[in-house]
């Protein structure tokens, strides 16, 4: 019975919607921003978390990781009994350098011994290509796919090894997934940098010849039983440990692949947790705009079918139905938009972190949240209006519109100053401050979501500036196997090309105030820096100082340490002193959260002797060849890091996930900007189509009619502008909250193209639509529109 | 119910009572006084006439009367309930089953032809005449399929009267149906909406400017001001087609 009550209606609806079927595109446009944008960073989110939780489980990711010096192969039964450990293994763990034809520094490269026949229980690898030690091979390896992608290396290559002292060749089996180095990254570097850190797997036995290490390991590996204490076990591994020089376990959390990848998806999931709701939160807002303003647009509709009887339940109904396919269509392209892309990004990072297959988790659930959010939503502005209207009585309803009482209001004396059309601008205005009010916020949204997208290029431009000319003004950094006394400074400031040597020390420490406590490295660095320095908090160089600890922002916060506080520090080196320092100074860095200390206080501290960890070197350029060639040969190198290169690794990252994710809040930003501004244009025209004609038809001119039309639209977006601003500049406050994690904060930086863009932007919206209602108006049928009654 | 009325050869039973009906207009600071306490009765099938400057309030008490508005102060009873208690949706029951409009400013759905609008009423009355003879009475049914714009005003103003007797109403309330026509389509629809007094016993209400019209009335009533100056009484109806303007 109700299908033939809404015959005619149906028909209505097709038509209506045939007849606005521009605007009801720009409104399906914004729905579909705001669905795609959650489906897309849910669903690459999910299928990234579920695919890491799988690949750690097939592959034996260990929970702990406990790095000694040497201890023999008995003492991993020891570990083994330790209540809480399901098992453990024992491996040689060492570092080399790799001469590598395509680079002319070396290539750092971290060696680990895999058993020599059959797989470890712990931290199994995946093969890509290639084969599997044969029995009884020397010079054979295993090598990480990342490398071998950025050399183009193939299994039978041949790759030289500065090993132990000695060159020796080494022939790749095969090319292998890990695990354990999803994030491969060089130990104290910040960034991955494919090209110059390699991992490699060696069997047992030979590298166990190679070190001396036979019958022995110096590092264990564990997994736990499901429910152990972590921080228990820890404990007593490093009780077991340390006779055999440990210098402390560290849990799955702590482990360098999983701690970078975890703070790299969380920034990921900041990212995808908070934009994709803001968008959806306007974009849902503009749809009960635009949908409650068409409402109320049909009030002498719903008044003439109230006055025949159909009730308002039947009534409202109608324009349920209607916004419902306005919705639905907007919803399908969102859910299908945010699902290819969801997929296209997860397989992207699937490359970028080398997993060796892809979950895709676009669950059921999440089209649901985003389908009742955005059907909730149109019902609901739906609803009001078609209420609000249904509520009058249908003799007031279908009135004949000019009714519109226009207020004195108190703003009038100003108002009778301006010239006529310009009256009829500001009246219109005033006369509805709720609606100008909103499309004003929904313009300012526009320009706010534009700002808060863009500025993240300014902030990490500033963060680049900072850190890569201010802090870290070295060309290259050459770190030591092995702590060496400070003449070694003086034998690097001779080889060729170098102009200035500076010395450093990173000493394993763990910090402690209150309750918290932070494993990280102290930096040693001497009086006078003038490669490596640190700036104060308004980013002045200046001199670490000579007593106690300068602590980064970052860290002073996680320790709640401040000036003046005695800070705790467990050295987990050498004599492993334990030191109370003074806090004497915090210095702003805005990657990693390091702690610095004066090089000489910290070396008598530790009573050790003038012991440095590298050296900070600038070059002359001409000379640099010859300078790394050297470096190539010299064995107690263990890396050396080029800081062109260590800015190329950090905007990669950059680019693999904020730049990305950024590109399509951008995009996003402008569908939605457009779309408001079109749509409060395109109803604007039709709420007053009538009296425009009429003004025709009294004799005002086309640009005449068009300015009191556009007018008000051009008058909503200038005073939308400002306060889009100042949302914009709170929503990129927001975003430096999100995203300050211990890998990397933002700094609130807005550039002035930031601002200029996101404004022209909104402007070229609100012009473009000026355009396209100038030629509505110029089509105006005046005779129509005078005629019909609607 | 014990007014004395006048002996009427067509009934005495009242259809729609109205009690000091006032309704009042508040705007801003103004206050407009549309009706001062009017006292009426029409009765089961008489064709009344309202006559009275612009401005008198004839639409005002239409609408009250049709239940589409509610008076300020006073009652309107139907067949002896009280129109004014009722709620929302017993209001909308009434309109929908008892009373066809013909509005001033004809109110067609733009988006829909003429026979569409018209299928609007008949989709939900209770024993309706089809779209096509209602539209066939007004001499419309060539114009079926055009849309409100197509239409000059008076065709317009003939859908708008053709989907008024297309329900069959109890009672028809027509705000100056011949507003826009020429004699002899003006002709046309007043026999129409005479066939459906005559021939339904619709209780019919019409709203003139046009003193002609007066004739073919049962009872004409004259407002001025909001209230009721004058009834007069036609002791013989005259047929539409005898009118002359
Ligand atoms: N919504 C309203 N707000 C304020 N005043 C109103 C409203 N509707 C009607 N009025 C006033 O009430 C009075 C009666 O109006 P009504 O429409 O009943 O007159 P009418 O007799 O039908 O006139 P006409 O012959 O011109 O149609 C008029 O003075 C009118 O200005
Ligand atoms: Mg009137």
């Amino acid at each position: 019975m109700v299908m033939t009550f809404f015959k005619p209606l149906d028909r209505k609806l097709i038509r209506d919607l045939m007849r606005m079927w521009a605007q009801a595109l720009a409104i399906a446009m914004v729905v579909a921003a705001g669905v795609a944008m959650y489906i897309m960073s849910e669903g690459m989110l999910r299928s990234l978390g579920d695919t890491r939780d799988a690949y750690y489980e097939r592959y034996g990711f260990a929970d702990v990781f406990a790095p000694l010096k040497r201890a023999p192969n008995s003492a991993v039964v020891r570990i083994e009994n330790i209540p809480g450990v399901r098992r453990a293994e024992g491996r040689i763990s060492k570092v080399a350098t790799l001469d590598m034809p395509g680079i002319r520094e070396p290539a750092q490269e971290k060696i680990l011994s895999y058993p020599d026949k059959d797989h470890p229980a712990i931290n199994r690898l995946y093969l890509t290509e290639g084969r599997w030690f044969r029995p009884g091979a020397r010079d054979e390896v295993l090598i990480s796919e990342a490398f071998a992608m950025a050399h183009g290396l193939k299994p039978r290559d041949k790759v030289t090894a500065l090993i132990n002292g000695r060159k020796r060749d080494f022939e790749i089996a095969g090319i292998v997934l890990s695990p354990e180095f999803i994030y491969a990254l060089a130990p104290g570097a910040m960034f991955p940098d494919d090209l110059r850190f390699a991992v490699m797997w060696m069997p047992r036995s030979m590298l166990a010849a190679i070190f001396n290490m036979e019958g022995a390991f110096n590092e264990i590996v564990l997994h736990m039983e499901p429910g152990a204490n972590r921080d228990q076990v820890i404990a007593k591994v490093d009780e077991v440990l340390d006779p055999y020089g440990g210098i402390g376990a560290l849990g799955r959390d702590r482990q360098i692949s999983h701690w970078y990848l975890s703070g790299e998806m969380e920034q990921l999931e900041n990212m995808g947790r908070v934009a994709p709701p803001i968008f959806f939160a306007v974009a849902m807002f503009l749809l009960n705009m635009a949908v409650s303003r068409w409402v109320e647009l049909e009030r002498s509709e719903i008044g003439l079918l109230k006055a025949f009887g159909y009730s308002t339940r039947a009534v409202a109904l109608h324009y349920v139905k209607f916004v419902m396919v306005i919705t639905a269509v907007g919803y399908l392209m969102g859910a299908i938009a945010g699902t290819w892309l969801g997929r296209g990004l997860a397989v992207m990072y699937q490359e970028f972190f080398h997993f060796p297959f892809l979950y895709f988790s676009m669950h059921g659930d999440m089209y649901v949240i985003a389908a009742s959010i955005s059907f909730a939503a149109a019902l609901i502005g739906t609803w009001h209006a078609v209420r609000t209207a249904a509520d009058l009585s249908p003799a007031v309803a279908m009135a004949p519109q000019p009714p519109t009482s226009y207020r004195r209001s108190k703003n009038d004396r100003w108002i009778k100053k301006a010239l006529g059309p310009t009256r009829m601008i500001l009246r219109h205005t005033f006369r509805w401050p709720v609606r100008s009010g909103l499309t004003c916020i929904g313009i300012s949204m526009g320009v706010a979501l534009l700002i808060s997208a863009m500025f993240f290029q300014d902030a990490t431009e500033t963060l680049i500036e900072t850190q890569f000319t201010m802090i870290e003004r070295q060309d290259a950094t050459v770190s030591f196997i092995e702590p060496k006394p400070q003449r070694v400074v003086e034998n690097v400031a001779s080889m060729p090309g170098v102009m200035v040597a500076e010395p450093y020390r990173y000493v394993p420490a763990t910090l402690r105030f209150g309750s918290n406590e932070r494993r990280m490295f102290i930096r040693g660095i001497v009086q006078g820096a003038t490669l490596n320095r640190l700036l104060d908090r308004d980013l002045k160089a200046v001199d670490v100082p000579k007593k106690g600890v300068a602590l980064s922002t970052k860290l002073a916060e996680i320790l709640g340490a401040g000036l003046g506080d005695v800070i705790e520090v467990d050295v987990r080196e050498g004599r492993k002193p334990t030191l109370l320092l003074p806090v004497t100074m915090i210095s702003e860095v805005y990657i990693a959260s390091p702690a610095y200390m004066d090089l000489k206080t910290l070396n008598r501290a530790l009573l050790e002797g003038d012991n440095t960890s590298g050296v900070h070197v600038m070059l002359d350029e001409a000379y640099a060849d010859d300078f790394y060639a050297m470096l190539k040969d010299t064995p107690s190198v263990a890396q050396v890091s080029v800081k062109e290169t260590m800015l190329q690794a950090f905007r990669n990252t950059l680019e693999e996930n904020i730049n990305i994710m950024n590109f399509f809040n951008t995009i996003f930003a402008v569908v939605i900007a457009v779309g408001v501004v079109y749509n409060a244009g395109r109803i604007s025209l039709s709420e007053r189509a009538r009296e425009l004609a009429s003004l025709r038809v009294l004799g005002f001119t086309r640009n005449e009619v068009s300015y009191i039309l556009l007018g008000e639209l051009g008058l909503l977006t200038l005073v939308a502008l400002p306060i889009g601003v100042v949302i914009g500049v709170a929503l990129a406050w927001l975003w430096t909250l999100s995203l300050d994690t211990d890998l990397y904060r933002i700094p609130l930086v807005i550039s002035s193209a930031t601002f200029g863009y996101s404004i022209s932007v909104v402007l070229a919206a609100a012009v473009g639509t000026a355009i396209i209602t100038q030629r509505q108006i110029a089509h105006l049928d005046l005779v129509a529109s005078l005629k019909t009654r609607e | 119910m014990n007014k004395t009325s006048p002996e009427r050869a067509i009934s005495t039973i009242p259809t729609l009572e109205a009690r000091g009906v006032s309704k009042v207009y508040q705007t801003g600071a103004l206050e407009v006084t549309a009706l001062g306490g009017v006292d009426l009765s029409l009765f089961e099938g008489e064709l009344v006439v309202f006559l009275g400057p612009s401005g008198s309030g004839k639409s005002t008490l239409l609408n009250i009367l049709g239940g589409l508005d509610r008076p300020s102060a006073g009652a309107v009873y139907f067949r002896g309930d009280e129109l004014t208690q009722f709620d929302d949706h017993a209001l909308t029951l009434y309109r929908r089953d008892h009373v066809g409009f013909v509005f001033q400013f004809y109110n067609l759905v733009a988006s829909l032809t003429a026979r569409e609008n018209v299928d609007l009423v008949t989709e939900i009355a209770i024993n309706p005449m089809s779209s096509d003879d209602a539209l066939g009475v007004v001499g419309l049914s060539h114009r079926m399929d055009h849309f409100p714009a197509e239409l000059s005003g008076g065709e317009q103003q003939r859908v708008a009267i053709a989907r008024a007797i297309a329900k069959q109403p109890d009672i028809l309330m027509c705000d100056e149906p011949t507003g826009a026509l020429d004699i002899k389509t003006g002709i046309t629809v007043l026999q129409a909406i005479e066939q459906t007094n005559r021939e339904l016993g619709t209780t019919t209400a019409i709203i003139t400017h046009n003193a002609t019209v007066a004739n073919m009335a049962d009872r004409v009533i004259l407002l001025a001001d909001g209230h009721i100056i004058e009834v007069i009484e036609n002791s013989s109806r005259k047929r539409p087609e005898e009118l002359s303007w």
